[in-house]
């Protein structure tokens, strides 16, 4: 097994914390994983990606440049990364701030309206998480436990009540993904 | 003990940490300043000093002065700050001070960008300052061999005297990889009769200094620091070999192309070709022994950089024309991908016989 997820938006919408809650889970999973980010002179709306590699095997290139699959936030992000997704990859697009459609036939490609599932949980900032669910589901690279597992090690106690929340997002994503795919 | 995701740069400080150093001197550069920032909250949890200076060539001299006192020391910079630095470093190997100096490389010349490059080959191995003078370089590939290498650079920095560098690009000091650190142990460090650190007893003061103004002296130190590398290359070559079984092309690459080559060789092993790879860990000494044994069993070899071509020059070098050694290479920050290198390979096999 070997995923690449290249996770792709603007600064300030959690790419880089979300990659790094997939590669907490992954190690937790004693699996061997690296994450990577764009770093750049960049800032809070500008744009930001990250790529993950998780896998059974000693990762060898931890550069995430062909995707299988493909996460993204914001219509330049689609535009710039579509085309590195490997044939047969996926793409997960939260529709709910990118209206355009994948061009591409020979991928996978999922609208998840992620940040108005998020409120309909109560809490818009769980939307990363209903695509990590979808992922989560689609690629069975971690479980839902792990990254359950991961947030209460990588949030400090006094966030442990987003918790709940965080899980439901992943459940509810899981299903989309089961229910569209 | 269980893994820890870290990122590469704030594992330079934990191992530094661990290693027993406790001065640290910098000035904050992208891509490195997680590694000060690391530090600049783990120094005083060990009683150490954390101290940012006003400029790079303020923290080297800093170093300069740790240094002569005996102490473990360590600065860090990215590459325009290390160019800031070459004087210092030039007179700490003029002293024949021990110091660890961390180069998390980017694009250049000039002001260049933030991305990951490996143009500053040359600068490290081959002196970089004034004078006749080497760094011990180490170029470690993953967060965990920062881990593992820490100790070793000011191990090897006492032993022989002299400042070692630890070489990475931006992707090495950005990147986060799960570490095991394992316990932290005792450091034993090597007497330092030499620092000044207070007469205690002694007749004679140590003096710290560069300058030996008599030209026969001058020599003498010259001769003394060739003796030492001379030992130091004899002794402490360090590389990996990878898939090197019945090789016929073998890759020569480190640090992050080296992580990038490895994806290649894979996928030319799986294409049937016979594909392999050396990574030299010690960039100075260079390993020229096992790139020369190499050289009378391979068709040819293919040194991958991030930059224009430095390594290959050593590469060459130890392969002293037995086999053709060939280049590939991005720079300015850009990075090969595996498909680039893959079809290097392929270019290079497509051929059959040996030239």
């Amino acid at each position: 097994m070997l995923e690449q997820v290249l996770i792709a938006g603007f600064g300030g919408q959690g790419v880089l914390s979300t990659g790094q809650l997939l590669a907490h889970a992954g190690m937790i999973e004693n699996k061997h994983v690296a994450w990577i980010p764009s770093y750049g002179p960049e800032m809070r709306g500008g744009t930001a990606n990250c790529g993950v590699t998780i896998s059974d095997h000693p990762i060898s290139s931890p550069m995430v440049t062909e995707p299988t699959t493909l996460i993204v936030m914001t219509r330049p992000a689609l535009e710039k990364f579509e085309k590195a997704v490997v044939p047969g990859g996926r793409i997960l697009i939260n529709s709910s701030l990118v209206e355009q459609d994948v061009k591409r036939d020979d991928v996978l490609a999922l609208k998840i309206p992620a940040n108005k599932i998020a409120e309909e949980i109560g809490n818009p900032k769980v939307a990363n998480n209903v695509i990590l669910g979808a992922l989560i589901k689609l690629t069975g690279i971690v479980t839902i436990e792990s990254v359950v597992e991961s947030l209460k090690k990588v949030l400090p106690p006094r966030r442990h009540n987003m918790i709940p929340a965080n899980q439901e997002a992943l459940e509810r994503g899981a299903q989309l993904a089961e229910k569209l795919s | 003990m269980s893994k820890i995701l870290m990122k590469g740069n704030e594992a330079i400080g934990e191992g530094a940490i661990r290693a027993g150093c406790r001065y640290f001197f910098g000035y904050p550069i992208t891509p490195q300043s997680e590694l000060p920032h690391y530090l600049a909250k783990r120094m005083p949890e060990v009683g150490g000093v954390f101290l940012q200076a006003e400029s790079e060539v303020s923290a080297i001299n800093m170093v300069y002065g740790a240094a002569g006192a005996g102490m473990r020391v360590m600065t860090s910079s990215s590459s325009p700050g290390l160019s800031l630095m070459q004087e210092g470093i030039s007179y700490l190997v003029g002293a024949e001070l021990p110091c660890v100096i961390v180069n998390i490389m980017r694009g250049g010349p000039g002001l260049g960008n933030i991305a990951p490059a490996q143009g500053d080959y040359f600068q490290s191995t081959k002196g970089g300052g004034h004078g006749d003078y080497k760094l011990i370089t180490l170029a470690p590939e993953s967060v965990q061999e920062i881990i593992d290498l820490m100790a070793k650079a000011f191990d090897l920095a006492d032993q022989y005297r002299n400042p070692v560098m630890l070489l990475g690009d931006g992707i090495l000091g950005q990147m986060m990889e799960p570490v095991e650190l394992g316990e932290i142990k005792e450091v034993k460090q090597a007497d330092k009769p030499w620092a000044a650190s207070g007469m205690k007893g002694r007749s004679n003061s140590n003096i710290i200094n560069s300058l030996y103004i008599n030209p026969e002296d001058c020599e003498k130190l010259n001769e003394k620091l060739f003796a030492k590398y001379a030992e130091i290359t004899d002794k402490e070559q360090i590389w990996e070999e990878y898939q090197l079984d019945g090789a016929e092309i073998v890759l020569v690459a480190y640090g992050t192309a080296a992580r990038i080559c490895k994806s290649a060789v894979d996928k030319a092993r799986a294409k049937g070709i016979k594909a392999g790879l050396i990574r030299p860990v010690t960039l100075w000494p260079f390993p020229a022994k096992v790139i020369a044994k190499i050289a009378q069993s391979v068709n040819c070899l293919l040194t991958v950089e991030m930059s224009m071509g430095q390594m290959v020059e050593d590469v060459r070098l130890a392969a002293n024309g037995v086999c053709p050694v060939h280049f590939y290479g991005r720079s300015g920050g850009m990075v090969p991908e595996v498909a680039e290198v893959l079809a290097k390979i392929e270019e290079l096999t497509a051929g059959g016989d040996r030239e």
